[in-house]
């Protein structure tokens, strides 16, 4: 696989996995409307992923599908960030993840339309109208969380400082990136890095939460195919029938 | 006297088709006849969520998944029409879920059972939003203007659900063996319980009498379901699939006859001891619970928003 196509693959997976965890949360929701908005972000996290595993696929020209590259790899061959497999362990964790996320995707993809790669361009200017939407729901959620009860701030704060340790890993660039940087494709993180914490922090305060200050933490990151304790049972439901049934298709 | 000449204008409006609307006068029966109609309604299409969210993280193609959620989240939108359209009755959301969970409401039975394979959600879609569709292009006439009008948004979108899950097992009907048999299974599992769907017998239903003078209901339990048996044993044999019931017939005028519906078993699950009438409850319970500080939380903040607005 050359550095284009593990590209736009890891760009999918974290879309496709953040997907599949939003997915799971149908039917949990704090109210009807809510439970209804975090499917439909899902959705787009979904339809993003299918775009680019399509044009994995087709840059691949082996026969491989779409739905090969999202149901039938090894848990090392997916190169999504950690934080988006982190459990739905309540709504403060839900928002905060996707917060965090949903920042760190609106300026990667505003970076990315300028990439040279068309494909890549094309898709992030039509999925940066929906990560925009994205993100002012998430930002809201801050606000109300943060601001809301003592309750509701805390349960936040706990959140965001527990999940603190898997942003670090939005920003590393690996031999991929370096490569495809110079190249004029891929996205300078070390910029995006920068208006991430700008925008963070801004909302952190009107939020009255706390910008957590922590070490870096040892880490082996899922843009090098390592991932957490939780990913094995992501991959163990979403690919059980294919597993299964190799024979059958769906 | 005045309620008598209330009652007759009002039968008279029933009579011509024209449609009672929140404000108008109504008769205390069928206020309450409606309350718990249309939020029976609604609470079916959210404890409905659950069947087919049990697949979610388990469903096996990208289009398969988004399909899925799309339909789910579809049923959750429709449980938001219907609950507006029953708190246009003077009854509060709020109200509505604390009597759900104090098992005062009911929801569709049929929600009572789980879902086994994958062909489930084909079989979901197929037979049970089929049947619930049939009762509900017959509910787009009904006398009450609002649940009349959420009728008519929310048939459209059914037949869409209808026509995928008829897809699935269709789709699946042809594929492996493997395939074939989880579509058979999973028809032999839904068929008495869509069935069952329709209600009681007209003679054993309790409501059914008023509902239908006063044009809530516009045909009865046994036709509704007949016409559905009409519709779907062609479907299932289009796809080389059989009901799993040896005494169905055809009758020379098109009509098939079929085996009675075990009603010991209808009444039990709708007792509450089916296989998850348990399982449902607890888990919209523990979700609404789960939720209670996040909603306090928003309120909370809304309020210091508006009192900033004002100051």
């Amino acid at each position: 696989m050359n550095n284009l196509e593990k590209y736009s693959l890891r760009v999918a997976d974290s879309s496709w996995i953040l997907g599949c965890r939003l997915a799971e949360y149908s039917s949990n929701g704090p109210f009807l409307e809510e439970d209804l908005a975090i499917t439909n972000v899902g959705l787009d996290h979904i339809g993003f992923a299918e775009s680019l595993y399509k044009y994995t696929a087709e840059l691949l020209a082996d026969g491989t599908t779409a739905d090969d590259l999202a149901f039938k790899r090894a848990e090392h061959e997916y190169y999504n960030v950690q934080l988006v497999e982190y459990p739905n362990e309540d709504f403060a964790y839900i928002m905060a993840r996707q917060f965090l996320f949903d920042v760190f995707q609106y300026y990667f993809l505003e970076a990315l339309t300028d990439s040279k790669d068309e494909t890549f361009s094309a898709l992030a200017k039509k999925s940066l109208k929906e990560v925009t939407y994205h993100l002012r729901r998430s930002t809201q959620w801050m606000y109300r969380l943060g601001d809301g009860t003592e309750e509701s701030h805390d349960r936040l704060q706990k959140a965001i400082n527990h999940l603190w340790m898997y942003t670090d890993e939005l920003f590393y660039m690996n031999d991929v990136d370096k490569d495809l940087l110079e190249k004029g494709i891929a996205v300078d993180l070390a910029k995006v890095h920068l208006e991430w914490k700008e925008k963070v922090k801004e909302v952190f305060d009107e939020a009255t939460l706390e910008m957590p200050d922590l070490p870096k933490f040892s880490l082996k990151y899922g843009k090098d195919g390592f991932h957490t304790d939780y990913m094995g049972y992501i991959l163990t439901e979403m690919q059980y029938l294919n597993n299964k049934y190799p024979d059958a298709k769906w | 006297m005045e309620d008598q000449k209330k009652m007759e204008e009002f039968q008279a409006k029933i009579d011509a088709r024209i449609k009672i609307e929140p404000k108008d006068w109504m008769p205390e029966k069928y206020r309450q006849n409606l309350i718990r109609q249309i939020s029976q309604h609604a609470h079916s299409e959210v404890i409905g969520m659950q069947p087919e969210g049990n697949w979610l993280t388990r469903a096996p193609s990208l289009r398969a998944k988004k399909i899925l959620m799309a339909k789910i989240q579809d049923e959750g939108g429709h449980g938001l029409y219907l609950y507006c359209a029953a708190e246009t009755l003077g009854v509060s959301r709020d109200q509505f879920i604390q009597w759900l969970h104090e098992g005062k409401a009911k929801y569709a039975s049929v929600f009572n059972y789980p879902s086994l394979t994958w062909a489930d959600m084909g079989a979901i879609g197929w037979l049970v939003d089929g049947a619930a569709i049939v009762n509900q292009v017959s509910l787009q006439r009904t006398s009450y203007g609002p649940y009349s009008r959420a009728m008519i948004r929310i048939c459209k979108e059914e037949s869409f659900h209808q026509r995928q899950g008829y897809e699935i097992m269709a789709h699946l009907a042809n594929g492996t063996p493997e395939q074939r048999a989880m579509a058979q299974d999973a028809l032999n599992r839904w068929w008495w319980s869509s069935l069952m769907m329709f209600g009681p017998h007209d003679s054993d239903s309790a409501h059914s009498k008023d509902s239908m003078k006063w044009g809530i209901k516009l045909e009865t339990n046994d036709d509704l379901r007949q016409q559905f048996i009409d519709k779907t044993i062609p479907q299932a044999e289009l796809i080389g699939l059989k009901v799993p019931d040896d005494n169905v017939e055809l009758l020379p005028n098109g009509s098939y006859k079929t085996s009675d519906i075990d009603w010991e078993e209808f009444w039990n699950v709708i007792k509450g001891y089916g296989p998850c009438n348990t399982k449902r409850l607890k888990h919209h319970k523990k979700a609404h619970d789960e939720g209670a500080w996040v909603r306090e939380a928003a309120a909370a903040y809304a309020e210091k928003k508006a009192v900033e607005a004002v100051g």
